[in-house]
Order: structure tokens, then C-alpha cells, then sequence
């Protein structure tokens, strides 16, 4: 869907922020961009609908050449979002999020429909906020409307910006389970700039992590943690990525290949019941803060089984080395 | 150009005098002004519902045009028989100075960060201390750049005070008028947008080195 | 906190009854039969008045908008400092002089002031107009290039928008300003308010002066009040301050 090919930026003359760097993006994958600050993530970004001029090599959209497009059409054609949500503060959030339906003229009956669509999508009620302004709402609710705004007029293909970086850690967790299960109905090609390895995990399909402008990585989450190429993506995932791996497998996952224990009857025993898609990380981190002794996994509203910190040990072992 | 050039240089001495009788009522009058607007300022800081009255009633003085508070003024001073001249003129310019010397001390103190107040506290200063050592040195380029502000300010309306007979280089524009003579009222124009220029000038360097090292940025 | 309170109102009725004793004196002296007496003269001036600030912001605002829109521009971004210094330095020159150098240079009459108070009014237009559209949040700009606006659309929704309260602010303070400065058209015989004034101040006769002052007066706090009316008809909403909610 998304093609990079031997792209490269200069600034002035001399300074490559992005240096012959190739991938492609799969339609429907979230790819996540990582890497620490300057290291042409957002340069990168930001050339695929040319808020940054391409200096060599060439982007492809759905197999087109981006350059060989009007800069303003293209970017109608891509959501957009950036980490201080960019809301136009003199606008309503009706307006704000109808923004590019206005400018390629939609017609009325068209637009309420898409708006209501979309305020639901993101968990706000159409109507509580439509004739509201910005500076009226929480960072959370703000960064919802960004991303209302991005997909109003349908595009095949989202930019986000750091989208979540502004917000705090317990609002971020929220708005990025809410995002996946978005994505989940809406399927968009996306890419995702971050300097976060845990976000980066969570929401990636793919994740490429730069260095200096050169691209060091393209791999599945779990490949990158797994096998790091090199001693700087090592480094970047840190010491616990096995650990980290842990939260891309499920209970049902431990569940396909060990038998849970049974469930006994004693009732001293201290207990917490969690669903089969709970991820192993936070199953681990249960037992390990000795918030139970054992996990009581429940699937389709049916208890089938116990697991104590043995089970999840067991297949770390297996699994991720 | 040559006219003006000779005119200057033959009056030079009366140019000079009324450069002086100039500056005189302006520091006079923004002197009083300091002495009444600072410490207004600062108490207003303690007192949201007066600060609001008073920056009110001092936007309203502002907004009224100079020529007419002057005119204004006349017939109440004239009962005590001090109608034209200085009085009115440095009660004027007081009046005028008010609003940006209160606001920029209000705003200013306001503006201390909570932190170092805190601090000047855990370090047992006590109120006047603390508005002394802390609170005043801090907002001290904001408040200076209000009286600035307010000289450069003055120095225009100090020119108009001159048809009211409080003397100054207004004096210049005023006969030139009366007498059609072009050069004069030219001299007077450049002499005072010269005097406001220089004085703006000088204060913005005293403001700046008023301002401590660690503020400039 | 109660004696603040007190405080505070006795102060508000200490002013008010300053100025009620000093307009029921003004009355009662009769010093505004002449307005009455000769109402003709009265509107004439007044009309001068009204017609001199006007014509001189209207110029002023079809001006210094574009003015500081062209030199906001990334290509124009060198002529900024030039004009920003040449508003601020212009800001330093009083009033007065102003019209004198008019004077001097187009003769007596209307448009020598109706000049003057142009290029007075000028200065803080631009200078806000520039200030208003530069502090606009780079994240707005980038966030409305990068959904598809057009460099048109960015000026005309994002930037004019979001810089109104520092140009509406530019142009209160130039029409008060100006009406002020008008009265001092008379001098150079622009006519105007000014003329009771300055006949009041050489007659030493109250009537005049009080009768050309106080409208004046009227005239300036009232085109504030309109302008902050106007003000709050063209700005959003959305740009009210307003406490910012946490989640």
C-alpha cells in the first residue's frame, strides 16, 4: 500500500535526517516508526504527503508516486495526526472534525451522517460536543476529535504523529486499546511515529526502528524482540524484551499448548479471575505483585482452569529465548 | 532643510530651555505618579475587588482624549484660579501615567512565580521582606518598562500641554502655528518626536539592565 | 474580606459622585446651552469629527491588514523587522508632531489630518496584526497543511481567525487614539470637536469648552464600547479563555 524506495532527505547540503531508507506497508498494518528523537521518524513521516520535500528516491501510495501528485489533493486523500492534536481552536469540534468533507465540498446530508458516525466511533456523542470548542475538552477527548478529524473523509492511509505522546500514561493506555479496536472495524494503512518501545509493541504490526536516518529494523514486534539485528536495536528494546515479548501472547495462547491446572476448592487460596485475552505481561505482573497466587481464567463467561506463575515461566522458556 | 537647519541653530538656546521646562513637567509629573501608582499596585495585589475597580477607572482615563481633559479640567481648576498652565498639565500627565504604572506593578507582582514566593517564605522572610527582597526586585523590569511607557507617553501629551500655557517644546508648534510659520512648527515636530525617540531609547537600555542576568532571554 | 469589599465600594461611590457633582455643576452653570444654542455648528463639527476618524481607520485597516499578512509570509519574513521596528519606532513619535510634520509638508485643511491620523492609526494595526499572526501555535499550521488546506484556506480559517483579539485589540487602539487626535485636527485646520476646544481654551469660556470636550469624551469611550461589541461578533468563541478541563 505504502512503498518507500531508497528515500532519502538532505537538509542544506549536508545533513542527511533521512538516508536511503526502503520498506513497504502492507494495506491494512499499522507500522510503527521508532527511534529516538532526530532520528528522521518524523522526516520520514512527513515526506509522504510532503509536508517535507522528498530529496532522493520516491513514496508510493497505493501505487502512485507521490511527487507525481497535486501536494494539496494528496493530502485530502491521507488523515493526518499530530501529537498536540493541532484542533483549530476558532472552530467547533462539528466543524473541526467535518474539516476536510468542508474543503472538498460534501453536501450537508452527507456530512451530519459521517459526523455522527465518526463521534461514535471514537466514543464521544455527536451531540453533547458538536456546537463545543476545543479549549472545552480534556486532552483525551481533544485527541479523539484528532483522530475523528484524520478519518472524516475516509482515507485510505493515516499519519500519526506521536498521536498519544502528550497525554498521561493512564489516558494513553485507554485511548490506544480504543484505537486498535478502531482499527479493527476501519482497517486503514497507518503509520505511527513514537519514541516508545512499549506503545510501539502494542500497536504495531510492523515496527521500523531508525538511527541516524538509516532504517536499522523492519520486523513483526516479536521478530524485533526476538532476533535484534544489531547492537543498537538491542539496546533500543532493552534488557526486558523478553519480558516485553510477553505482551503480544495471550492466555488462549499459553492455553493451546499447556493444559491449565484444575480448578480446587480451596477457598484460602488467594484467586483473581482474568479472561483468555488478558496478555501474559500483565497475567505476570498479577502474580508477581502477589495480587493472587493463582489466576482463575475465564472463557465465554465459563471458568476453565487455573494458572499459577510456573505456567507463564514455562512458556517464556519455550517461546522466547 | 537649510531654513530648518538655521532655524535651529539660531534658537538653539530657546530650543534647549524648552527641551528642559519639557522634561521638568514630564519627571515631575511621572515622579508623583511612582509615588502614588507603585504602591497602589502593589496593594491592589491584596485586594482583587478594588484592583478591579481601579484598573477599570484608569482605562477610562486613557481612553479620554488629552485635549479634552485638559478642557475638562480647566473650569474645575479655574475655581481655584489655576484654570491654565502647570498644574493642570502635571495633574494631566499623572492622571495618564496611572494605568500602565498600576497595571504593569499589579500584573507584575501577580506574576511572581508561585515557587520563589514559597521559597522566600521557607526561608522566614516576612511580608516586607519578601515584597522588598523578592517580590519587588522580580517584577522589577515589568514595572519599569510601565513607567517607561508612561514617560514616553507623557512627552506627547507634555506637547499639547503647551496651548494650555504649561510651557515645554509644544510652545514651539503652537507660535509657529499662530504665526503661519512652517519652519518653526517643523522644528517643534522634530525637537519633540526626538526628545519621546531618545528618552524611549534611554530607558529601554535601563530596563534591560535592570532586568537580572538570569531573566534576559 | 468584607472590609475589602467596603472599601472597594465606598471608593466606587466616592468616584461617582465626583463626576455626578461635576456634571450636575457643568448643568446647572449652563455650560452646554451651547450645544442647544447652536446645535447646526455642534453637528457640523461633530460630523467633521466622525468623517476625519472613519475615513482615516477605514484607510488605516484596509492597509495595515494586508500589510502585516504579506510580511508575515515565509518569502517577506526580512521586510518584518523593518516594518516592526519602523511601528514601534512610529509609536514613539507623539501625536502632535505628527500633524505638524502633515501640516508642514500637505498645507492646511482636512486631508493634511485626515493623513495625519491615517498613518497614526496605521502603526498598531500592524503591528498587532503581525504580533496576532505570529504567536498562532506552529502545531495549528502544520495540522491544517497536513489535512489539505490550501495557503489561502490556512490564512483565511486559521490564522485571520485565531490572530482577531490582537488585531481587533490593534484597531480599538487606534480609534481611540484617533478620535483623541482628531481634536487636535483644528490646528491644522481639519476642523472638528477640536475647534470648541481650542476657541473654549483662547476665549477662556467654559460653555466651549465643556461643550466640545465632553462629546469628545462621549465620542472616545463610546467607539471603545463599540468596538469591544464588534469584537465579540467577529471572535469565535472557541478563543474565549476558559479553564482548561483535565480527564
Amino acid at each position: 500500500m505504502i512503498k518507500f524506495d531508497q528515500v532519502t532527505k538532505v537538509y542544506g547540503d549536508k545533513v542527511k535526517a533521512v538516508d536511503n531508507v526502503s520498506f513497504d506497508v502492507p494495506e491494512g498494518n499499522i507500522v510503527v516508526f521508532l527511534g529516538p528523537s532526530g532520528c528522521g521518524k518524523t522526516t520520514t513521516l512527513r515526506m509522504v504527503n510532503r509536508l517535507e520535500t522528498i530529496t532522493d528516491g520516491k513514496i508510493f501510495v497505493n501505487g502512485t508516486d507521490v511527487n507525481s501528485l497535486n501536494e494539496i489533493e494528496l493530502r485530502r486523500k491521507i488523515g493526518y495526526v499530530i501529537q498536540h492534536n493541532g484542533l483549530f481552536p476558532n472552530m467547533t469540534i462539528e466543524d473541526n472534525v467535518m474539516a476536510v468533507p468542508n474543503l472538498i465540498g460534501w453536501d450537508r446530508k452527507k456530512k451530519a451522517d459521517r459526523y455522527k458516525y465518526l463521534m461514535d466511533l471514537v466514543g464521544l456523542n455527536p451531540d453533547e460536543y458538536r456546537k463545543r470548542y476545543p479549549h472545552e475538552l480534556s486532552g483525551g477527548q481533544q485527541q479523539r476529535v484528532g483522530i475523528a478529524r484524520a478519518m472524516a473523509a475516509d482515507p485510505p492511509v493515516m499519519l500519526m504523529d506521536e498521536p498519544f505522546g502528550a497525554l498521561d500514561p493512564v489516558i494513553r493506555t485507554r485511548i490506544q486499546n480504543e484505537f486498535l479496536q478502531i482499527q479493527q472495524e476501519v482497517k486503514k494503512t497507518i503509520l505511527f511515529v513514537s519514541h516508545d518501545i512499549d506503545e510501539a509493541i502494542k500497536m504495531g504490526d510492523a515496527i521500523a526502528i531508525f538511527q541516524n536516518g538509516k532504517l536499522m529494523q523492519y520486523d513483526s514486534p516479536s521478530e524485533l524482540l526476538a532476533h535484534p539485528k544489531n547492537e543498537f536495536v538491542r539496546e533500543f528494546v532493552g534488557k526486558d524484551r523478553a519480558l516485553k515479548s510477553l505482551s503480544l501472547h495471550t492466555v488462549e495462547d499459553l492455553i493451546s499448548e499447556r493444559m491449565l491446572r484444575k480448578l480446587d476448592g480451596n477457598e484460602n487460596s488467594n484467586k483473581k479471575t482474568i479472561s483468555v485475552e488478558t496478555n501474559l505481561r500483565d497475567a505476570l505482573s498479577i502474580l508477581l505483585n502477589q495480587e493472587a497466587d493463582q489466576l482463575v481464567v475465564q472463557a465465554n463467561n465459563k471458568l476453565v482452569g487455573a494458572m499459577k506463575i510456573d505456567d507463564v515461566e514455562a512458556y517464556l522458556h519455550q517461546h522466547i529465548k | 532643510m537649510n531654513d530648518l537647519l538655521n532655524y535651529m541653530l539660531e534658537n538653539q538656546t530657546s530650543i534647549w530651555t524648552y527641551s528642559v521646562e519639557h522634561l521638568q513637567l514630564v519627571g515631575l509629573a511621572v515622579f508623583i505618579a511612582i509615588a502614588i501608582g507603585l504602591p497602589l499596585g502593589i496593594y491592589l495585589t491584596t485586594n482583587e475587588e478594588l484592583a478591579e475597580t481601579v484598573l477599570q477607572v484608569a482605562n477610562i482615563i486613557m481612553t479620554i482624549p488629552s485635549i479634552a481633559l485638559f478642557g475638562i479640567m480647566i473650569p474645575i481648576l479655574s475655581v481655584i484660579n489655576q484654570g491654565i498652565g502647570f498644574v493642570p498639565a502635571v495633574i494631566a500627565l499623572i492622571l495618564y501615567s496611572q494605568l500602565p504604572i498600576i497595571r504593569n506593578t499589579y500584573v507584575a507582582i501577580n506574576n511572581v512565580d508561585p515557587n520563589i514566593r514559597d521559597a522566600a517564605i521557607g526561608l522566614g522572610m516576612n511580608t516586607m521582606q519578601r515584597l522588598l527582597r523578592v517580590e519587588i526586585p522580580n517584577a522589577l523590569p515589568i514595572i519599569m518598562a510601565g513607567v517607561r511607557q508612561a514617560v514616553v507617553m507623557n512627552i506627547g501629551i507634555g506637547a499639547i500641554a503647551a496651548f494650555i500655557g504649561a510651557g515645554g517644546l509644544g510652545v514651539l508648534i503652537n507660535q509657529g502655528i499662530s504665526r503661519s510659520n512652517t519652519t518653526m512648527v517643523l522644528a517643534g515636530a522634530i525637537a519633540i518626536s526626538l526628545l519621546a525617540i531618545v528618552t524611549d531609547g534611554l530607558l529601554g537600555l535601563l530596563q534591560k539592565r535592570m532586568t537580572p542576568k538570569g531573566f534576559q532571554q | 474580606m468584607k472590609n475589602k469589599r467596603l472599601l472597594s465600594f465606598v471608593i466606587k461611590l466616592i468616584l461617582f459622585t465626583l463626576v455626578a457633582s461635576f456634571f450636575a455643576w457643568s448643568f446647572k452653570s449652563g455650560y452646554y446651552q451651547l450645544i442647544i444654542d447652536d446645535s447646526e455648528g455642534f453637528i457640523f463639527l461633530l460630523k467633521q469629527h466622525i468623517n476625519m476618524v472613519l475615513l482615516s481607520i477605514l484607510l488605516a485597516i484596509v492597509l495595515a491588514i494586508p500589510m502585516g499578512i504579506l510580511v508575515t509570509r515565509p518569502k517577506f519574513q526580512k521586510l518584518q523587522w523593518l516594518f516592526m521596528n519602523i511601528a514601534n519606532l512610529g509609536q514613539t513619535i507623539p501625536s502632535l508632531a505628527i500633524l505638524a510634520l502633515a501640516m508642514t509638508w500637505m498645507g492646511i485643511g482636512f486631508k493634511p489630518a485626515v493623513f495625519a491620523l491615517f498613518l497614526y492609526s496605521l502603526l498598531p494595526i500592524l503591528r498587532n496584526t503581525v504580533a496576532g499572526i505570529k504567536s498562532i501555535d506552529p502545531n495549528l499550521l502544520d495540522a491544517a497543511k497536513g489535512i489539505g488546506y490550501t495557503p489561502a484556506q490556512i490564512l483565511l480559517k486559521i490564522e485571520l481567525p485565531n490572530a482577531a483579539y490582537p488585531i481587533m485589540a490593534g484597531i480599538r487602539t487606534a480609534v481611540v487614539i484617533n478620535i483623541g487626535t482628531a481634536a487636535l485636527a483644528y490646528l491644522v485646520g481639519g476642523g472638528g470637536l477640536g475647534d470648541w476646544i481650542f476657541t473654549g481654551i483662547m476665549m477662556r469660556d467654559n460653555s466651549y469648552l465643556l461643550s466640545g470636550a465632553i462629546p469628545v469624551t462621549l465620542l472616545a469611550l463610546l467607539a471603545d464600547q463599540l468596538v469591544r461589541f464588534i469584537e465579540k461578533l467577529v471572535i469565535s468563541k472557541g478563543l474565549r479563555q476558559s479553564i482548561t478541563i483535565s480527564d
